[in-house]
């Protein structure tokens, strides 16, 4: 398995009349090809910022790169220019969005908004583009996708927009698909149809896929590995066994104490993390978790702590896994 | 759908039939009658034959009754100044002046307002932006009455090709045309600029470059496309205004269409003409808001769905 | 790891008692509060908002410091330039300018501030019984309303001045508002009744009545501070609205009657000294008619931008 995606130490800022906001700040990841990986945090984090930076899809400025490498296929994103990104975007990597029914153009026919992109990649006449539309369609499951071409966004339900949404994202067969929140706005049934229908696309067609998401019941469903991001940084990366199984760092552990269980007693309360994550107009030196902490030390506050690997796959950021630490990670179980 | 065009049509004939009324009334409402209060006397025996010929010594209501089926015959009557020509003759051979104009105007501002505020979203906040700001705010303060006569001062004067006034040729329209279209270019530019920064910052907007589309495109098609549509809703109240500021372009750039035709007829005092050019006039607008209305309709497919009476 | 030097009591546990943590405090501003910081960041809305000031003043005392009544003709000193006695100079009768054209600016900004306070008189009685009532009553009034509406607004203008100046008495400034409001009454009704409406099935409102507070209490503490600025919108915008008419109106001879001055008719006796070369008497009123215009024009939009954040960005 080749890396299909590697960043490196990727930095992004935002310059605003307030000064620098430092929406990440110096992460690293990979894909490989054909496997999910879920990125996991609360609002606010930076996790779309990151998706629309994979395909420089930031508003620049105010945003731009800081430092750091996109290498997609081996060859860096954040080097190339707007005409070299439009032959990506659509057509290599794909993105779907939290919100399928504002992601549509209200006043345009489902089937145009889907062919722009097949006339844009492909070189297909007319008739062969109204076909690969409908089989588009199809793959995603729409009913009479003859009659639903012609139709509206509004005249949908939500979750075929979603549908209509991932059909848009797939028509050339992308390597990578970024999907940033693509359940959130969906009801809890139709969130189960969705996910089920991008794993049936994976499986047919080996794309890559990037799940954005805060909700960690989706990702043990869909993901291979999991990274948790906290205020601009990946705090804890794992396959989705270490994470759900041995999390090391304290807030992969609130997180997964805070979804509810149906195996819990009705005694037992559904844990909240208390407080707000740090202002990233002046990030903090040290651990971004440290307020929040109930391990916190005093070492957390100035500084900031390095990756530190349990296995191969696993790695998680902090001070709790040096050994002068008495309160040791293992003590993070729920 | 279909439901909804009657419905809308019924209104716009009661509307049409509350101005006829209303005209009526207050013309009725003068004292004396037109040819009471002249200043040179009028020997007893014509003054009798004016007051049979145009019905005025029976009662008002009957003269209502009359009024309406006159036009519902799209009889206007005769002018009671002049004895060359009828009220419909006058507007035969005002209306398609003023109409050029008119369409010429609306053509300019519709052209030009949507472009300039299209620059100015997409420039937001630097000199294109600021420039056709300057240009609206120009638009809109300036009233036409006053831009008319400095662009025939300035510009007319100056340039032989231009001329200050008259019409026949297509260099007549240019100055007149241009100060009409002034006030709703400006308000449609402003529309459209607020509307384009609205649009650029929908989520459509960024799915489309997700595909791969360039900029000029997204613009074109997604954005321009969108911003456009309040547009057409609004175009009623252009119409509407651009035939308030007819009146008086037309009397300065001394155009004969309707429009000078009726500011004369006030002037004239000359009921028949006065009362036949007004309900036109209405008629005229009250048709156009009721197609733009059924337009949009047409056009907004999200407006299709609710007004189709689902 | 760096160059850190590890001590054991680096990694002592955090008391969260001794350590708290940074509570973040911004002053709460109140609404109105807000608006006025926004609208004093805009510096064209404030250009215009001073120049309206300086106007509205000026309107009223610069008919007495000039020293000349507004009617007093002086033959011996006809079309004079401006100077230091005629401040804008003299028209061909030899009545004062300056007088003149202050006058005719407290017509205009008596006309357009009268019949903008009309206009929503009546526009929020009407707006307000139909929002209020049932659904009946309120599409009756509404269609009413929209008849109304649908008549050509200049041509109404034009009307009532030709018949009230035939009767003898000219047209007078109470005629000429009669006239701006008989139509003018019902974009301000139409957003009233879009507010009541609104705000009456908006959940603060359902909550206010689920806790028992009557329907009097919910107008007055919940919806008439909510639909106050797009009213107070509406009100800006129509006043240069009804200046605008007033003016047009003037300028072709169909609104105010001499010896009173009104812009549009200052205008128009100017059309003369201009076509031999005598600008000041056309410049002058023309910058007056505009300068009104820009002002309530830029405040109306800055007033929009201050009391709809979301709108500016």
């Amino acid at each position: 398995m080749g890396k299909l995606l590697d960043v490196k130490d990727l930095a992004i800022s935002f310059q605003t009349c307030f000064g620098e906001i430092e929406a990440i700040r110096g992460i690293s990841f990979h894909i490989n090809k054909g496997e999910t990986v879920a990125i996991v945090g609360e609002s606010g984090c930076g996790k779309s910022v990151m998706s629309g930076s994979l395909v420089q899809l930031l508003q620049m400025p105010p945003a731009y790169y800081k430092s750091g490498k996109i290498l997609f296929q081996g060859e860096d994103i954040v080097q190339k220019s707007e005409k070299e990104m439009r032959d990506i975007r659509g057509n290599k990597i794909s993105m779907i969005f939290q919100d399928p029914v504002t992601s549509l153009n209200p006043t345009m026919k489902i089937g145009k908004q889907i062919i722009e992109g097949i006339v844009k990649h492909q070189d297909l006449n007319k008739d062969e583009a109204r076909k690969k539309t409908i089989e588009m369609l199809e793959l995603v499951s729409i009913p009479q996708p003859e009659k639903r071409v012609v139709q509206y966004p509004h005249e949908l339900s939500i979750g075929m927009c979603q549908r209509i949404m991932i059909a848009i994202a797939m028509v050339s067969n992308p390597e990578l698909l970024i999907a940033d929140e693509p359940t959130t706005a969906l009801d809890v049934t139709v969130q189960a149809q969705i996910l089920d229908i991008m794993k049936g696309i994976q499986n047919k067609l080996g794309t890559s896929i990037i799940l954005i998401t805060h909700d960690l019941g989706i990702v043990a469903d869909m993901s291979d590995r999991v990274i948790i991001m906290y205020a601009g940084k990946f705090v804890e990366e794992g396959n989705v066994m270490e994470i759900f199984n041995n999390p090391m760092h304290p807030y992969t552990g609130k997180l997964l104490g805070s979804v509810p269980r149906l195996n819990m007693s009705r005694s037992e309360s559904l844990h909240s993390i208390e407080g707000s994550p740090p202002d990233l107009y002046k990030p903090p030196a040290g651990c971004p978790f440290f307020d929040r902490c109930d391990k916190a030390m005093y070492i957390c506050e100035h500084n900031m702590p390095k990756r530190n690997y349990h296995s191969d796959t696993h790695y998680s950021c902090c001070w709790l896994n040096c050994p002068m630490a008495k309160d040791t990670a293992e003590g993070n179980e729920i | 759908m279909s439901k909804y065009i009657f419905k809308r049509l019924l209104l716009s004939i009661i509307t049409i039939w509350a101005v006829i009324t209303i005209t009526f009334v207050l013309m009725n409402t003068v004292p004396g009658n037109p040819f009471a209060n002249e200043n040179r006397r009028i020997p007893e025996n014509i003054y009798e034959n004016l007051i049979r010929k145009y019905g005025l010594d029976k009662p008002k209501s009957e003269q209502y009754i009359t009024y309406l089926k006159n036009i519902a015959r799209f009889d206007f009557g005769e002018s009671m100044r002049s004895d060359a020509e009828t009220v419909n003759e006058m507007i035969n051979r005002g209306f398609p002046v003023s109409a050029a104009l008119g369409f010429e105007a609306l053509l300019i501002s519709l052209i030009f307002g949507p472009i300039l505020g299209t620059i100015a979203a997409l420039y937001q906040n630097k000199t294109p932006d600021y420039i056709s700001m300057i240009i609206s705010i120009i638009g809109v303060s300036v009233p036409g009455f006053l831009m008319g006569t400095f662009l025939i001062q300035f510009i007319a004067t100056k340039f032989d090709w231009v001329p200050i006034g008259g019409w026949g040729e297509f260099r007549h329209t240019i100055l007149p045309s241009i100060t009409l279209a002034m006030m709703p270019l400006a308000q449609i530019s402003r529309l459209m600029r607020s509307g384009m920064l609205e649009i650029l910052n929908q989520d459509y907007l960024k799915t489309a470059g997700s595909k791969g589309l360039t900029k000029s495109v997204i613009i074109m098609k997604h954005a321009v496309r969108n911003a456009i549509l309040p547009i057409i809703s609004i175009l009623g109240t252009t119409i509407s205004n651009l035939l308030a500021g007819s009146f008086v372009v037309e009397k300065i750039f001394g155009i004969p269409g309707i429009g000078m035709f009726f500011v004369n007829s006030v002037f004239n005092r000359d009921y028949t003409l006065i009362m036949g050019v007004t309900v036109f006039y209405a008629i005229v607008l009250i048709t156009m808001m009721f197609l733009v209305d059924i337009a949009y309709t047409l056009i907004d497919p999200r407006i299709r769905l609710i007004k189709g009476g689902h | 790891m760096g160059g850190l030097a590890f001590k054991q009591d680096m990694f002592e546990k955090v008391s969260r008692k001794s350590h708290k943590t940074v509570e973040i405090k911004r002053p709460t501003i109140r609404y109105w509060e807000g608006v006025w910081h926004r609208l004093r960041q805009n510096k064209l809305a404030m250009t215009g908002l001073i120049i309206l000031i300086i106007m509205g003043i000026m309107s009223i005392v610069g008919t007495r410091i000039s020293g000349y009544r507004y009617y007093e003709q002086d033959l011996t000193k006809i079309n004079q330039a401006p100077n230091s006695d005629y401040r804008f100079g003299t028209d061909e009768l030899g009545r004062d300018l300056f007088s003149r054209v202050w006058l005719g600016t407290r017509y205009s900004l008596i006309i357009g501030i009268c019949a903008a306070l009309i206009d929503f008189l009546i526009g929020v009685l009407y707006g307000g019984i139909a929002g209020m009532s049932s659904r009946g009553v309120d599409v009756a009034m509404m269609r009413v309303a929209e008849i109304i509406y649908s008549i050509p607004h200049m041509l109404v203008v034009i009307l009532i001045s030709v018949v009230f100046s035939t009767s003898g008495t000219g047209t007078s400034v109470f005629i000429l508002i009669l006239a701006m409001t008989i139509t003018g009454w019902v974009p301000m009704a139409n957003l009233v009744r879009g507010q009541v409406l609104q705000l009456k099935e908006s959940e603060y409102s359902l909550a206010a009545e689920s806790l028992g507070a009557s329907k009097g209490w919910i107008l007055k503490k919940h919806i008439i501070p909510n639909a106050l600025g797009p009213i107070l919108i509406n009100v800006t915008i129509t006043i240069p609205k009804a200046i605008f008419s007033e003016a047009t109106l003037s300028f072709m001879g169909l609104g105010l009657q001499p010896p009173s001055p009104s812009l549009g008719t200052l205008t128009n006796d100017g059309l003369a000294g201009m076509a031999v070369g005598r600008y000041y008497q056309i410049v002058i009123p023309s910058i007056f008619i505009s300068l009104l215009m820009f002002s309530f024009n830029v405040l109306g939009d800055g007033l929009r931008d201050a009391l709809d954040p979301k709108l500016r960005r």
